[in-house]
């Protein structure tokens, strides 16, 4: 029984106040994020910091509905299901955590692409940004494109990310957005 | 020409669209699973509208909160809103909400329409 503390234990030495694993779809979406923003409302958090927040979470989880149900479709529910949504409260920051498996043969893009949205300052995202919506359709698992745009445009930080291995297959997707508390 | 009236839900705008009153509003929020499908038929009777407007329209657009997947599909809107004459858009923002302020003085460099920017 030990886990339970110790994992009791962890969330709070991370500072987390929220964390979330299993299936998700549009209705977690909805229930995580009423949930967070219960959270922030009643320990009175500023309104444009709540909103950054939202809109990070958001995005983030939508992200993860969409490639879950793309995983669902190739892998069963193991890989669908084994995705975990996480935020973190510091004196100075919030942070958006998000972790999911992706196939390794689409690690090498994706990472090219976030590291890419790093280079950028603030009016090249939004550069990105315009140029996105000008020029793309909506894909077909419902997705513009713009989601990691938008989450550094609102966050105003680097995003951070890593890929550990899970196995032959599939790397592990660590993303972790942090929304400065210090206006 | 029929009235589009949508409640708004925790993830899906307020909509009205009454030519015979001059009510054109989206407002709320609006992050639903599948966007595209939830803004067919708004931009199907913008179309419809297009074709005999009023000779002014003020469309408001109030929202508290957008997800990008909207973003494009609000652009769409625009676009369809573009080619109507004597089309106004009343962009609404909190505030104190600088992200939504900014969001509409982009959408207002896409298209060729003349905003009017409002808080609340």
């Amino acid at each position: 029984m030990n886990y339970i503390y110790d994992l009791h234990r962890a969330m709070m030495a991370q500072n987390l106040i929220i964390v979330y694993q299993g299936e998700f779809t549009q209705e977690t979406t909805k229930s995580i994020l009423a949930m967070a923003e219960r959270n922030l409302d009643s320990s009175g958090e500023e309104s444009n910091i709540k909103r950054k927040v939202f809109n990070i979470m958001v995005e983030a989880l939508q992200n993860i509905v969409k490639h879950s149900s793309e995983a669902n479709a190739q892998a069963g529910n193991l890989v669908s299901q084994s995705a975990i949504f996480m935020i973190g409260k510091q004196p100075n920051q919030y942070s958006i955590m998000t972790g999911n498996p992706i196939k390794k043969s689409a690690t090498a893009s994706l990472k090219k692409n976030l590291d890419d949205l790093n280079q950028l300052d603030k009016e090249g995202l939004k550069e990105m940004y315009k140029e996105i919506i000008k020029n793309t359709q909506i894909s077909e698992k419902g997705g513009a494109g713009l989601g990691f745009v938008d989450m550094a445009r609102k966050s105003g930080e680097k995003l951070e990310f890593d890929f550990p291995e899970m196995d032959s297959e599939y790397n592990f997707f660590c993303l972790k957005v942090n929304v400065s508390r210090e206006v | 020409m029929e009235i589009l009236n949508l409640e708004g839900t925790e993830d899906t705008p307020k909509i009205i669209l009454d030519k015979k009153n001059g009510i054109f509003e989206i407002s709320g929020r609006s992050l639903p699973e599948d966007s595209a499908e939830f803004y067919r038929p708004v931009i199907d009777w913008i179309k419809q509208y297009g074709a005999s407007p009023n000779p002014t329209t003020e469309f408001v657009l109030k929202l508290e909160y957008f997800n990008t997947a909207s973003s494009k599909l609000i652009l769409d809107v625009l676009s369809a809103l573009e080619d109507i004459k004597g089309m106004k858009i009343l962009w609404y923002f909190h505030e104190d909400d600088e992200d939504m302020e900014e969001a509409g003085q982009e959408f207002s460099e896409l298209v060729e329409i003349p905003f009017e920017f409002k808080t609340y």
